[in-house]
């Protein structure tokens, strides 16, 4: 066991896995969904799941920014960026994720002009030098980054940079998991909560977890530890009889979360009443738009975008994957066709994706695949 | 970019106190300090940034836990250090 060796902690990670053993009834199987990308990269990255007794699985879930933009949104980004006088201004996780018309790669050898930036403060700078240009920041990401797009946005309409937009792909977290457990087909036992976007959101919005599906969830940080912790205390509710929220990322998130944060999405953006999920489909009041206050800074006002959904390649299985359907490697195309440096799909593209993680720890070497989905 | 990187704060600058100096793995940038209005923050603490934006106050122990996570995953981390590096948010 890897895990075992090259983790510092693994004295700790030994008991608490069998504490999680001793937790769980003979005989029966356990799945605990990881709604966050990062954590499936810890769990990847450490080979978590091997070291868990044998009924407990672990499933992938939605919360990867760049794996959840559905194809036709890629489109209208890219139709953007192909206007005159246009810089499109993006985080690099985008620019192979792959839309019905190629990658932002692509539209660049046509002669757009994307450039990668870190912060959305950096799409600002690029208005400020070039106000000869229209620049347009591409913003995606849940709560996590909302508030420093509104942050920018803010900071734009004081200093009145004119040239500068949003083309907003803001997501919340909460409908996403509320359409998991109302999909068919997929029994949870419980959740891993979040650790980042629950800085900014708290613990209370997961409240309807236990409430109204009787479901543990317990928000976790990001070390092999944190995650086995999340695991230990969802059976430990569960061998219990109980099903609450709990918060083991207490050193971080702050039960109420981040209500400047809050405050400053909620004055620059307001719920889409629509929007649509790559492979989760249309949910209602799931993503973040501007307010009419801030019209002059949102792209989707500004530019004609094509606004046509595009149905997924047929290969594509990301759908069932981001469902927690499908494990990355049961997808057909998975390390042969779909790699990170051709992917077919978006989780193949972000670090925080699930087949990206799968492909990129050495445990899950192309021969060590290829022996998986001979069996 | 879901993933926080954690920050000690250098310098809070006093002509712009939504900014401060933070380093990050010797890497030493302005980020936004905004985000957290009504925690008092001075040189020597810990933040957790996102995206050029400090999100959260953390300590020291917890930041050092962090750093080491980032570490173990490798080249993720190591492209958004790259792209921090190269990040030109107003300095000041
Ligand atoms: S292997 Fe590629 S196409 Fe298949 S689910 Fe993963 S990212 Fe999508």
């Amino acid at each position: 066991m890897r895990f075992v060796d090259e983790y510092r902690d693994a004295g700790m990670a030994r008991a608490l896995a069998a504490r999680i053993a001793g937790l769980c009834e003979p005989g029966r199987a356990y799945k605990f969904m990881e709604v966050c990308g990062g954590h499936t990269h810890t769990i990847y990255k450490h080979g978590l799941e091997d070291y868990l007794p044998e009924g407990i699985s672990l499933v992938h879930g939605p919360g990867c920014p760049v794996c959840v933009i559905p194809m036709g949104r890629v489109d209208d980004a890219i139709a953007i960026a192909a206007q005159p006088g246009v810089i499109m201004a993006t985080f690099g996780d985008m620019m192979r994720v792959p839309g019905g018309n190629g990658s932002f790669l692509d539209a660049m050898a046509r002669g757009a002009d994307v450039r990668m930036v870190y912060s959305p403060l950096d799409a600002l700078k690029i208005a400020r030098d070039n106000p000869d240009k229209r620049v347009v920041f591409l913003a995606i990401g849940f709560e996590t980054t909302a508030p420093s797009t509104a942050m920018t946005i803010m900071r734009a309409a004081s200093e009145g940079i004119a040239n500068f937009s949003v083309f907003c792909n803001h997501v919340t977290i909460i409908p996403a998991i509320k359409a998991i457990l109302d999909s068919p087909g997929l029994r949870l036992d419980g959740f891993i909560g979040p650790g980042h976007v629950s800085t900014v959101i708290g613990c209370r919005p997961y409240e309807f977890i236990p409430g109204e599906y009787g479901k543990p969830i317990v928000v976790a940080g990001f070390e092999p530890l944190d995650v086995l912790q999340a695991v230990h205390r969802n059976l430990l509710q569960l061998a219990e009889g109980r099903a609450e929220v709990e918060n083991e990322y207490g050193r971080v998130v702050p039960w109420n979360g981040n209500p400047k944060a809050l405050a400053v999405i909620n004055e620059v953006m307001e719920l889409r009443p629509h929007f649509e999920w790559r492979g989760l489909g249309f949910i209602s009041d799931s993503a973040l738009c501007l307010r009419e206050r801030y019209a002059e800074f949102d792209a989707e006002r500004i530019f004609q975008v094509p606004g046509a959904r595009v149905a997924d390649p047929k290969a594509c299985q990301c759908g069932e994957v981001l469902k927690g359907v499908l494990k990355p490697w049961e997808c057909k195309v998975f390390g042969t066709a779909c790699t990170p440096e051709t992917p077919i799909g978006t989780c193949m593209v972000s670090s925080e994706g699930a087949c990206a993680a799968y492909y990129n720890f050495g445990r899950f070497s192309r021969d060590r695949v290829k022996e998986a989905t001979r069996t | 970019m879901c993933l926080g990187i954690p920050g000690e704060i250098v310098e809070i600058l006093s002509d712009r106190p939504d900014l401060a100096k933070v380093d990050v793995s010797g890497v030493r940038r302005a980020i936004n300090i905004g985000l957290l209005e009504g925690e008092p923050l001075a040189p020597g603490d810990w933040v957790l940034i996102h995206v050029g934006f400090a999100l959260s106050k953390i300590d020291e122990a917890e930041a050092r836990s962090a750093l080491d996570f980032l570490e173990s995953i490798g080249q993720a981390y190591e492209d958004e250090i790259a792209a921090l590096r190269d990040s030109v948010i107003e300095q000041g």
